[in-house]
């Protein structure tokens, strides 16, 4: 490596043991959750009150997929803040269209 | 549980971002089909909230038993394809060909599934054509099908080039970017599946 080469992190030893997040459960926890979606869907409810209660187990589901089978919980932080960036982007797109639609 | 223990990455990591390329990459790519779903869904909502009349209530048109079974399905092919990955993190070749060909199954029966219940739509005069309701419909749930379809064809490649020994435990970027795709894919399908099937 030269001088003006920047240094980079060395990958730690391929035998080291990889211990892993409960895959199982997370999935356990997806398809529990898809089922209190299916019953909470037909309830004889307010709408509006059945919308927040999906839209709540929705994220709840994402947040599960994202943090633990893309494995966002356990990246770097500047890849976490990547990921996350488009989100505050996507909240003008649809401002700006119902401003529009308006 | 340390970070390193289970992000161990499968060759040096680039300076900046702390990630390989083509991870950073897929990231921005996902990044840009964030955009592209946000638009899909924000009309949708935007249409939905203007024409509240043009919209059926849930399980009146669209079959939701079928729908939540094809849920079931991908939340499926999400586990066995983080369970390749961790599989071939431990160098364990064999088990990464078979948990990748489990997940091209069950993501090829995904599509199946869809396929089915469009044929099933179309036969009772739900067509895109019908109207606000068909066509953003069709055009949020195809979206997304296409893109499983891509998915499932991408991973017949990966499928086949770990069959042949093309992942190590010390370089499987080619894996952990494929599975980067297809949870996103899932993860899509979470939220179309409340906002078009259940609300």
């Amino acid at each position: 490596m030269d001088a003006t080469t920047p240094a980079t992190p060395a990958a730690p030893p391929a035998d080291e043991p990889v211990h892993h997040p409960s895959y199982i459960g997370v999935w356990f926890g997806l398809a529990f959750l898809t089922a209190i979606e299916l019953g909470v869907a037909f309830l004889p409810w307010a709408k509006i009150t059945i919308i927040l209660i999906l839209v709540g187990l929705a994220v709840w589901k994402a947040l599960l997929v994202a943090l633990y089978y893309m494995h966002l919980r356990y990246e770097p932080t500047r890849l976490r803040v990547l990921a996350m960036a488009p989100l505050p982007l996507a909240l003008i797109l649809v401002v700006a269209v119902i401003m529009e639609y308006r | 549980m340390a970070r390193s223990a289970v992000m161990r990455p499968p060759v040096l990591a680039e300076p900046g971002a702390g990630v390989y390329n083509e991870k950073l990459g897929i990231w921005v790519f996902l990044g840009s089909e964030v955009m592209f779903f946000t638009a899909l869904i924000g009309a949708y909502i935007i249409l939905r909230t203007a024409h509240p009349g043009a919209w059926q209530e849930p399980g009146e048109m669209l079959n939701v038993p079928i729908t939540a079974f094809n849920t079931f399905l991908l939340i499926c092919s999400s586990v066995t394809m983080v369970k390749a990955f961790a599989a071939i993190q431990e160098g364990r070749q064999k088990h990464l060909t078979l948990w990748l060909l489990a997940t091209v199954l069950i993501g090829a029966s995904f599509v199946g599934v869809q396929a089915y219940e469009y044929a099933e739509l179309i036969h009772k005069g739900f067509v895109p054509s019908e109207g606000l309701y068909g066509s953003t419909f069709y055009t949020m749930t195809g979206f997304h099908g296409f893109h499983v379809s891509v998915g499932v064809l991408c991973l017949i490649f990966v499928t086949f080039r770990a069959w042949r020994g093309g992942y190590t435990a010390e370089d499987h970027r080619g894996v952990e970017v494929i599975g980067l795709y297809w949870h996103f894919v899932d993860l899509v399908w979470i939220i179309l599946f409340t906002i078009v099937y259940l609300i």
